[in-house]
């Protein structure tokens, strides 16, 4: 039986579970319309993220095709995507004016 | 598409009727409570300010009573003053009447010689102006007469993916039936607001939308505070919201995908109509409130954590795509989007199905926080009291 998570955009780097991971789990994703199973490397709960790939420290992390920070530490396709181990980013309003 | 409503003689309608009794300040606030309780169908709004402030406190103060006072759902104000605060009884009264010609009594508790006296002068106006609102009919209001207000409180993953989006679809319904729905929360536009910056339906709007953000920024760097300490909130994180752009780039699905029409200051009334965008702090009770203040007739507050927030002029419909919160705290919460998470319903069903709900709000179903007699408000300051 596998754990569902959502993938909003293709470019996403990461997922959201939709119920509680336990280690070891299977969590299946659909991203650009075909699925793709990754295990759990760690107890993820319900509605936070997991990695899709392996990241390293100051990779941007993706969700919704856009950027919600950088890595803080490297991570492996699996783990558990968090407050813990992403920042947040400065924004440059000048060049977006 | 119509709702039932109340017509007011400013030209606007409402989908409540009542009579408002409303403090200059801090020192009439509790009087104005006393007068609410003695009344049925009066209610009051607290102050907790009001004099002893600086000129853009007080502004902020003058523009948020009197959009109260104006507000469609309040058939008649009753403004109740101390007499020697900095927030004057007579200034308030002209930025009210500047606002609606509605019914309004001004009472000073320093003139009428103390709190009894000012209660009773207070509380026969209070009633007469109650019967006088029970003769008002409701009546068919075309749906481009609908203001409503978005927010967010206590927001988790489910918030972005769920709660929001589907509020963004009731968002766009409104607006294009001719009606408008605003989104407040500068904060909670930082990291997504280049996204935001594309609704906007001129160059000078894009400029605005930005130029809120970075604005906000500045005037917390001011004060040596960086906005990413307290966002996201602790619960945010519990939550699964990880940074202030991914709270960010959830939220603004609220507001649906129309154009924005205008960028409105704290508690200003709009010029225009369609998809508009407040500025107010991430700070969920003071936004709303400036939305009402600003003359929204109802309010739709997603939560993924569960929030009890109501508010005592317009009433607030709360949706959660937590489906374990909807279970948790069901006397709190009015809808249930999770089964957009399960993929049981679209996003745009669900959507379709609030919108309903909304109407039948309009139409004067009692929402759960509205039941409870809620009445918080808050209101943003700039600076110190002097």
């Amino acid at each position: 039986m596998y754990k569902k998570a959502l993938v909003l955009k293709p470019e996403d780097t990461v997922a959201t579970v939709v119920e509680d991971v336990k280690i070891d789990d299977e969590v299946k994703v659909v991203k650009a319309g075909e699925e793709v199973l990754i295990k759990a490397l760690e107890d993820i709960p319900a509605y936070h993220k997991i990695a899709l790939k392996d990241m390293e420290k100051g990779e941007n992390v993706i969700k919704y095709g856009q950027i919600i920070g950088a890595m803080t530490q490297s991570a492996k396709s699996g783990n558990w995507i968090s407050h813990k181990n992403i920042m947040s980013l400065p924004r440059n309003y000048d060049d977006e004016l | 598409m119509n709702f039932m409503g109340y017509k007011r003689p400013d030209g606007k309608a409402g989908i409540r009727n009542k009579v408002l009794i409303l403090p200059t300040c801090v020192c009439s606030s509790e009087t104005c409570r006393i007068v609410a309780e003695q009344v049925e169908g009066a209610i009051y709004v607290s102050n907790q300010a009001g004099c002893s402030e600086v000129e853009q406190n007080l502004k902020i103060c003058y523009d948020m009573y009197s959009g109260f006072a104006a507000n469609p759902n309040i058939y008649a104000t009753v403004l109740i003053g101390l007499g020697c605060e900095g927030c004057t009884p007579d200034k308030m009264a002209e930025e009210i009447t500047k606002k609606t010609n509605k019914p309004l009594e001004v009472v000073v508790i320093q003139d009428e010689g103390g709190t009894v006296n000012a209660i009773n002068k207070a509380v026969k106006a209070a009633r007469k102006f109650v019967q006088d609102a029970s003769l008002v009919k409701k009546e068919e209001i075309p749906l481009s007469e609908l203001f409503i207000g978005l927010e967010c409180g206590g927001s988790d993953a489910t918030s972005g993916l769920a709660a929001n989006p589907v509020v963004g679809k009731v968002s766009d319904m409104v607006v294009d039936n001719g009606g408008s729905a605003v989104m407040s929360e500068t904060t909670e536009f930082i990291g997504a607001e280049h996204i935001l910056a594309k609704r906007a339906a001129t160059p000078e709007i894009k400029k605005q939308i930005i130029g809120i953000c970075k604005s906000l920024e500045e005037h917390l760097a001011n004060v040596n505070q960086n906005l990413r300490t307290g966002q996201p909130t602790p619960g945010n994180k519990e939550g699964g919201i990880s940074t202030i752009e991914e709270k960010s780039l959830g939220c603004i699905y609220k507001g649906g995908t129309r154009p924005i029409m205008e960028v409105l200051d704290y508690a200003q009334i709009p010029t225009k109509k369609g998809a508009l965008i407040m500025d107010t702090p991430g700070f969920d009770v003071a936004s709303v409130t400036a939305m009402v203040a600003g003359g929204c007739q109802l309010v739709i507050f997603t939560t993924g954590r569960g929030t009890p927030t109501g508010n005592v002029i317009a009433p607030v419909i709360k949706v959660t795509g937590n489906s374990k919160t909807y279970a948790k705290m069901s006397d709190n919460i009015d809808f249930d989007a999770s089964v957009v998470l399960t993929g049981e319903k679209t996003i745009e069903q669900r959507g379709e199905e609030l919108f309903e709900e909304m109407l039948e709000v309009a139409n004067g179903k009692v929402t759960k926080a509205e039941a409870f007699g809620f009445n918080e408000c808050s209101m943003q300051r700039i600076c110190k009291f002097i």
